[in-house]
């Protein structure tokens, strides 16, 4: 990596959620800098005490997710090039999400609702069973296979206003999960699935705004998740009033 | 904490569709009044009727076609969107539910002046 001319004003979040403020620091530009490269240069060079989340650096892991100038970003794989406003740049913790410190938000309360949408797999063989392969070609699996693609990284949920206003709601990430199980033909309890978002919180919460596939940085589209949720929970309305 | 921006279609749509449906709530009771007062009223009915042909007035009828309009059309696309099989078309049914209420509010525009 060659230097560039010039530094960056990086300016970033210090403290826990309630009490901190910004500090801003020189950090040399260079080629192909990403923000997760900046942040590190921060705490390597400038300040050891700056906190802050990452493990895998290629988009695989989820972990590094911040605010990048308001926006909600995967840090390892984006440019610094293509964010930075001129010369700065603003790195903040995810929003909608409390704080423990600094750059790293507890992800506690995004992994609790993953549970409460029952998007954990119920499974319908055990280990002892013989493998039995899966039909790769229908369209539920097909479904599934997009939805397995998410990394848990929590920018939608960071950049939806119905999470924003309603802390009951379950989120992009847990109701696309929920959505991916359900599709499953191994999942030995669809009906679980939607009965839990179908309650308080769950898939009718959400008003179709789209900022969870507008920011998804895997580009997977959670909207079209929760829409499926939508529908399957209507139409089971239906089918038991038809069954009664 | 700021939020993300929120200018891509699918946020304005929403924006459009909430901002429509409750002008239109706000516009119902005078709605309802002067419908009133045909039974209560009929003179003042009259002299309002009257006052609906004054091209301010022609303006703001189209406003609210539009709003009418425009959520009508939007609530068809949410329909659509919650209730029948997944489109990657979403952004252009959104941009179509507002081509369809100007094209509709334009029509009645064009023939109430």
């Amino acid at each position: 990596m060659s230097a560039e001319n010039g530094s960056l004003k990086v300016t970033v979040w210090r403290g826990d959620g309630a009490t901190g403020a910004f500090e801003t620091h020189e950090v040399p530009r260079q080629e192909s800098q990403t923000v997760l490269d900046v942040v590190s240069w921060i705490q390597q060079y400038a300040d050891p005490t700056l906190t802050y989340r990452f493990a895998c650096r290629v988009g695989m892991c989820g972990s590094c997710a911040m605010m990048v100038n308001g926006v909600p970003r995967w840090t390892c794989r984006t440019h610094v090039g293509k964010v930075a406003t001129g010369d700065s740049l603003t790195v903040e913790p995810l929003r909608n999400l409390p704080v423990i410190k600094d750059l790293a938000a507890d992800m506690d309360p995004f992994f609790d609702k993953w549970v409460k949408a029952e998007a954990v797999h119920h499974p319908s063989e055990t280990r002892h069973d013989p493998i039995r392969p899966v039909d790769t070609e229908t369209e539920a699996r097909q479904q599934a296979d997009v939805g397995i693609e998410c990394i848990n990284c929590a920018v939608c949920y960071a950049a939806c206003d119905t999470v924003a206003g309603n802390p009951d709601y379950l989120g992009p990430a847990a109701l696309q999960r929920a959505w991916t199980l359900y599709n499953d033909e191994r999942e030995a309890n669809p009906e679980a699935i939607l009965d839990a978002v179908s309650g308080v919180g769950g898939c009718h919460n959400c008003h179709s705004m789209g900022s969870c596939t507008q920011y998804c940085p895997n580009e997977l589209n959670p909207l079209a998740a929760i829409a499926g949720l939508k529908r399957e929970t209507t139409k089971r309305v239906f089918r038991r009033r038809r069954n009664d | 904490m700021k939020a993300p921006p929120r200018a891509h279609p699918l946020w304005l749509a929403f924006v459009l569709h909430r901002v429509s449906g409750l002008a239109l709530a706000l516009f119902l009771p005078a709605h309802f009044w002067v419908l009133a007062n045909a039974v209560t009223a009929p003179g003042q009915l009259n002299s309002f009727l009257h006052l609906t042909e004054q091209p301010l007035v022609k303006l703001a009828e189209f406003g609210l076609v539009f709003l009418l309009a425009v959520h009508f059309f939007g609530g068809l696309r949410l329909l659509a969107l919650e209730l029948l099989p997944w489109s990657d078309t979403q952004k252009t049914l959104a941009a179509g539910a507002v081509g369809v209420a100007v094209l509709v509010s334009g029509t009645f525009f064009l023939n109430a002046i």
